[in-house]
């Protein structure tokens, strides 16, 4: 019974709209506050020019695209993209640990084995961080807080971003239904 | 009057703190609504969960209202916030390739970060994935530097393209939204629920 409890709790989210308008308002804050919107593909991008600035100093100078991010420290929006995504490292632990979902696992539909859904986990992944570089920002930088001050790119990316998704919907399907 | 660092009115001191606790308010909302679950996300491609429209459309013009108010009450300057320029060609191809990684991989970046603080493993392979793609995204860029600056029209505003105010474009989003929202409620009773 007591199990049931938790898996019940734990399969239990936030209402969608209430979520929507909750999401809307630290979107608003953040740009009240700050001047711009959200981000997430940002941080990594930072952290890889980081990484190779690092290993290779001599190689991330000469790269024409990293180049533009090896100034990081000096650069006030850089910096506060990645103080940005530990806040939302610790923000979802807390929320799962409050609603009881913390858990070491590989969610996958159970028609895939957990070593195919990790290899098209990273596939997506490695896709998604291109594709953000392309389109200067992701789903949060560039289609949600692109929207939220009208940028004409915020539409563009979203259209481009779920259109796609809805066109190879098709051929993922066994990975997900 | 807003934005309150870019005019100077927060002692930038202060950004670093207030990056982290805004961050901590996206993370535990999004993680709240669902999105820590790729099998969940993934219900809005094939009609069985419409979380993400419902959230991402909401969030979009409950934000961009609320700009709209700031400046009517003269609290905040709307001229000097960021609007992200408008790169056509470059823009639509990372969309398309984002779109793909989004059914592959099941995550977005900020949604993938949720789920590996709770302990997915497909979503630290996702954010894994990420890093190596950005990489290789900057060790190939010189054959697509020019492509990638072309047709670059600046901070572009949606509603100047259309020829139409702010307020009038929003309205007309949330009427788009709002069918949206009944459209795919029908959609969601008719498919096959998905037990994840």
């Amino acid at each position: 019974m007591a199990t049931k409890e938790i898996q019940d709790r734990s399969r239990t989210y936030l209402n969608p709209y209430a979520a929507g308008i909750w999401l809307g308002l630290v979107l608003l804050m953040t740009f009240y506050i700050t001047g711009r919107g959200l981000g997430a593909s940002g941080s990594i991008k930072t952290a890889v020019a980081s990484t190779v600035n690092t290993i290779a100093p001599k190689h991330a100078q000469q790269s024409h695209y990293l180049s533009q991010f090896i100034t990081a420290d000096e650069n006030p929006m850089n910096n506060w993209l990645t103080f940005e995504v530990i806040g939302v490292l610790a923000g979802a632990l807390i929320s799962g640990a409050l609603a009881g979902r913390l858990k070491l696992k590989v969610e996958h539909s159970p028609n895939i084995t957990s070593q195919r859904r990790l290899v098209f986990a990273t596939l997506g992944g490695l896709a998604f961080g291109i594709g953000s570089q392309f389109g200067r920002g992701c789903t949060s930088g560039a289609a949600l807080s692109g929207m939220a001050s009208l940028a004409a790119g915020g539409f563009i990316a979203m259209l481009s971003i779920f259109g796609a998704a809805y066109a190879f919907a098709y051929f993922f399907r066994k990975n997900w239904i | 009057m807003g934005p309150l660092i870019t005019q100077g009115i927060i002692d930038p001191a202060w950004n670093n703190v207030l990056a982290v606790l805004l961050g901590m308010a996206f993370g535990f909302v999004l993680e709240s609504a669902g999105f820590s679950s790729s099998r969940k996300l993934a219900g809005v491609f094939y009609g069985y969960d419409f979380v993400v429209l419902k959230v991402f459309f909401t969030a979009a013009i409950t934000a961009s209202i609320g700009l709209l108010y700031f400046s009517y009450l003269g609290w905040m300057d709307l001229s000097k916030i960021f609007v992200n320029p408008t790169v056509i060609q470059s823009g639509i191809v990372g969309g398309l390739i984002m779109g793909l990684g989004f059914i592959m991989g099941g995550f977005c970046p900020g949604t993938s970060l949720c789920g590996a603080a709770i302990g997915k493993i497909d979503a630290m392979f996702f954010a894994g994935g990420m890093f190596v793609g950005i990489f290789l995204f900057a060790e190939a860029y010189p054959l697509y530097e020019n492509f990638y600056n072309a047709t670059d029209l600046g901070p572009l505003k949606v509603n100047e393209v259309l020829g139409v105010s702010a307020e009038v474009f929003i309205l007309l989003l949330t009427l788009v939204a709002v069918a949206a929202f009944y459209v795919t409620s029908l959609i969601e009773k008719r498919v096959d629920k998905v037990d994840y």
